[in-house]
């Protein structure tokens, strides 16, 4: 049987751009459960993953993203639970079996081999003729950016040159399944800006399912059709970059991704919430308000502090007294405490426009507000998440 | 886009990979099994046996620890190593720290010259010293009428055949410094002598203990030195060969193995212990510690060394002189008569022979073999519980003496129920047991230049459908071809030089030339033993001179995709 190279994503499969794609799902995890001893490196995940969709495994170190991607792979297996790629089970196949390229954070170029070599490593062994192979590996070197480096070693390129190649090398079986693990964060950070676009769009242009593992919340934002936060071995969250970004769904990934302010708070009444002494409106959301007096937590992100044209009977609008500045750049992060209610503080982003418009420093008193609809409200668990900002 | 076409997956065959890697680790057990584990097993079991192979119980151990003569044999070896591993400890350490912190001129060559006795039988450094304080020694009188058959030339024979291993273990873990404390401690204003206290001695106290408990375990489980200038000092090696070989008191021999077994092995777990405990104490961002000029201390180190290489050379050198030399001390002139070895052996030049042939044999089937197997256990999945098996097998050869595996060998093979009996006093059975004799050392490098090779190799080759094999072929050998080498110049050399091991187990038609140079000795004929002593160290040192010029092909041109 013969395929031909998808190059092009096959017509009617383009990954939608929003989320959940209608399309059956290409890769189908069920209540995969990996335990090391006592340790729980995975429990119980389930995911669906769309033909030519990018997905990223997002979270921090130890939770259990890398070990969902090698599992995937079978370079671990799971204790329970079954994996189906491209519509066959593949649970208790071998790596061999699996019809996956992947590319690990170290490259794993083999260094002995010409970059040519490298290429078509995955080629030598089908019987390909010769001429077939060279053309191939000429193609996927131009493909990736580097088509006069054929005769070079692994060492005599850059990091980025070597991880391009071993992309190159992972594509060249045309494999239904794109892994990538962790594949930028041994870069520079010009360099991982630069390739990080170009995977994005080589993966766009062949149409590749993709998965990448990465602890980086900028990159999973600036790559990821979905994003898959995870947590102790938990998927805390799938969705949209925006979904994540605007709407996380606890306040681990609240913190997790972006800067968020967070607030220890009561409920009290619909809508209504008390930090402190002062009371906040927040919106009430449509699945029913918690009970009068429920420990909450609060989140606001710094950009979302209204400044611009505050009037005294605007929604949780109080004055606040910049206690510190931090100038990163094209905006400030201020640290702003409420006059009226001492303890009460949180931070807040402002560009550099209206650093200059409104001729903020320290020491300065502003009129603030907090919009009830960008304040997030999390039930309250110890165990996780927030940088417990003192309410 | 692109008109090239590829097959997709290739169709299932019978040869999957999991089936593969599964035998092999089988294959390596079994192998292991035999060579290692079953002859220690059957050792072991011996000790408990009385001669008609009924069970005694401790009988054997009881019988042992009343007999006056082999009590005291232990007392003698345990003498003796205590007493080579306190002058060989500070030698070495002085000899290792003028090579680590000093800037003297060469080093390297120092170095060598330190490692020479690596390259000889122990046999050797006894045969000079008879030549040098013995009966018709030109040194004597500097022994004030003491005799140098006994415990002063034994352990005056152990530091010279011990300093070189005590050398490379301080040298390693006096290279391992963090300069950064030394320049602490200097921006501190600490002097020379606190320093040293503080930051010198605690970073090598581990090596310091692990060299200590290797020049012990070598001295108490040598043989060659305490037969040829023992005299009549009996230490535990010379009573086991005298129990099996010479009153075929298998029993007693067998107990006196296990006696032996007890130092080294708890040499051996002294030694994990302390490794596992070094592991954190240089951190990856340590910068190596650069010793400055200093013309005063440089000078007092170069001329330790000059004085303890020398020495060394020398010691090596007159074995290699009189094997020269027509009759020590009367006829100093120059002759080739002892190497003429029919004369004084009926065997003449065959055990040389013998001895090449079992040495390269070793080589060529342990390299491969040891080399597969440390990729197996590093590299594949296949069964755990075969594989976590095979390790501990690969470790175990360290904690045994070569004399106690060369019996254990004797009461296996020769066992009358044992169809490998056959092997018995053939090439083979000498091969096999240097192999497992030297099983670890090379597993142990195998295993530390594959665990430098990227972890992912075999994922990317799973991942693109190649199987396991085709990758060590195409990738993981070419990187480890330097370890490789060096695995295979380790098994030539010591294969080539060992007495112990191979002393029960040569048959007619394949003595060894270090047994040969025992039974030379034995009788009377000395330069023949220094002579046929002479070859084996010009055999290994060429073997080694050849691995350095290969070597050096290796990291130049053939290689050019080494970063350097």
């Amino acid at each position: 049987m013969t395929t031909a190279f998808r190059f092009e994503p096959p017509a009617g499969e383009m990954p939608a751009a929003a989320g959940r794609t209608a399309a059956p799902a290409f890769l189908r995890v069920r209540s995969l459960t990996r335990r090391f001893g006592s340790f729980t490196a995975l429990d119980r995940i389930d995911l669906e993953v769309a033909r030519g969709e990018f997905v990223c495994f997002l979270g921090p170190s130890g939770c259990g993203k890398t070990t969902l991607l090698r599992t995937i792979a079978g370079l671990d297996r799971q204790d329970e639970g079954s994996i189906e790629i491209g519509g066959r089970d593949v649970s208790t196949a071998p790596p061999a079996d699996r019809d996956f390229g992947i590319v690990f954070q170290s490259y794993a170029l083999f260094p002995n081999l010409t970059v040519t070599d490298n290429v078509g490593y995955g080629l030598v062994n089908r019987r390909m003729p010769r001429a077939a192979i060279a053309a191939r590996v000429a193609e996927l070197l131009r493909l990736v950016g580097l088509p006069d480096q054929g005769r070079k070693f692994p060492v005599q390129l850059s990091g980025g040159q070597q991880q391009r190649v071993a992309l190159a090398r992972a594509l060249a079986t045309s494999p239904g399944l794109l892994l990538l693990d962790e594949p930028l964060s041994a870069l520079d950070a010009r360099v991982r800006l630069h390739l990080r676009e170009e995977i994005r769009a080589l993966q766009r242009r062949l149409g590749v399912t993709t998965i990448m593992v990465t602890h980086d919340q900028e990159e999973a934002l600036a790559m990821a059709d979905r994003i898959v936060v995870m947590n102790h071995g938990v998927i805390e969250q799938i969705g949209t970059p925006e979904e994540i970004y605007r709407r996380p769904a606890s306040a681990f990934v609240a913190d997790f991704v972006g800067t968020m302010t967070f607030f220890e708070a009561t409920a009290a009444g619909p809508g209504q919430v008390r930090v402190g002494t002062r009371g906040l409106r927040v919106d009430a959301g449509a699945t029913g308000f918690p009970a009068d007096g429920t420990p909450l937590r609060l989140g606001l992100r710094p950009e979302e502090v209204r400044i611009r044209g505050v009037t005294t009977g605007d929604d949780n609008a109080f004055e606040a007294l910049v206690e510190d500045l931090e100038f990163l750049g094209p905006f400030c992060r201020a640290r702003l405490s409420a006059r009226d209610a001492p303890g009460f503080e949180l931070l807040a982003d402002f560009s550099a426009n209206l650093m200059r418009d409104l001729d903020i420093a320290c020491g300065a008193v502003l009129r603030i507000a907090l919009p009830p609809g960008s304040l997030r409200v999390f039930p309250r668990r110890d165990d996780r998440g927030g940088n417990g900002a003192p309410a | 886009m692109s008109a090239t076409t590829v097959t997709a997956a290739p169709p299932r065959r019978l040869l999957t990979e999991e089936r593969v890697a599964t035998g092999l680790v089988g294959l390596l057990c079994l192998l292991l099994l035999l060579a290692i584990a079953l002859p220690l097993w059957a050792l072991l079991s011996k000790s408990f046996l009385d001669d008609q192979g009924r069970f005694v119980g401790l009988a054997n151990y009881a019988r042992y620890f009343a007999t006056p003569v082999l009590v005291q044999s232990l007392l003698n070896s345990l003498f003796v190593a205590t007493l080579a591993t306190t002058i060989v400890i500070p030698l070495a350490f002085l000899y290792a720290y003028a090579l680590t912190r000093s800037r003297m001129p060469a080093k390297g060559l120092f170095y060598a010259l330190a490692l020479l006795p690596i390259f000889a039988p122990s046999l050797l450094p006894a045969l000079s010293l008879v030549y040098i304080f013995g009966n018709q020694g030109f040194l004597k009188d500097l022994l004030f009428g003491a005799s140098i058959y006994g415990p002063i030339g034994i352990v005056m024979a152990q530091v010279f055949y011990c300093l070189p291993h005590a050398t490379m273990i301080l040298v390693a873990a006096l290279g391992l410094a963090d300069g950064r404390l030394y320049e602490a401690a200097k921006s501190l204003g600490t002097t020379r002598w606190r320093m040293f206290r503080t930051v010198t001695l605690p970073g090598a106290q581990y090596g310091l203990v692990s060299a200590a408990v290797v020049v012990f375990t070598l001295v108490i489980t040598d043989f060659g030195i305490a037969k040829v200038i023992g005299g009549q000092f009996n230490v535990l090696a010379t009573d086991a060969y005298k129990q099996v070989v010479g009153q075929q008191n298998f029993a007693m021999g067998a107990v006196v193995g296990m006696v032996l077994l007890v130092p080294a092995v708890l040499a051996f777990f002294v030694d994990r212990l302390l490794r596992r405990r070094q592991v954190a104490l240089l951190s990856a961002r340590a910068v190596p510690y650069a010793p400055q000029p200093e013309r005063r201390r440089d000078l007092l180190l170069l001329g330790y060394c000059i004085l303890v290489g020398g020495l060394v050379a020398a010691v090596l050198g007159v074995a290699v002189w009189a094997s020269f030399i027509r009759y020590w001390p009367y006829n100093l002139s120059f002759t080739l008569a002892n190497y003429a070895f029919a004369e004084f052996d009926p065997d003449g030049w065959q055990p040389y022979l013998n001895s090449l042939w079992v040495a390269g044999l070793t080589a060529a089937i342990g390299t491969p073999l040891v080399f597969v197997g440390a990729y197996l256990l590093e590299k594949t999945r296949a069964v755990p519980l075969g594989r976590a098996l095979a390790q501990l097998l690969a470790m175990l050869p360290m904690a045994v003496p070569g004399m106690v595996l060369g019996l254990g060998y004797v009461f296996f093979f020769n066992a009358p129920w044992n169809p490998l009996g056959i092997l018995y006093g053939t090439v083979a059975i000498l091969a096999l047991n240097c192999l497992a004799h030297f099983y670890t050392v090379a597993h142990i490098t195998a295993v530390t230049a594959l665990k430098q090779i990227d972890g992912e190799f075999e994922a990317v080759s799973a991942s693109l459908q190649v199987p396991f094999w085709v990758t060590l072929r195409r990738v993981t050998v070419p990187i480890c071809l330097p370890a490789i080498l060096d695995i295979a110049v380790y098994l030539f050399v010591n294969a080539l030089t060992t007495v112990s091991a191979v002393i029960f187990l040569y048959g007619p038609g394949t003595k060894l030339a270090s047994i040969a140079i025992v039974h030379m000795d034995e009788a009377g004929a000395i330069a023949a033993a220094a002579a046929m002593a002479t070859c084996i160290v010009a055999t290994a040192i060429g073997v080694k001179l050849l691995h350095l010029l290969l070597d050096a092909v290796l990291f130049g041109r053939a290689q050019r995709w080494r970063a350097r």
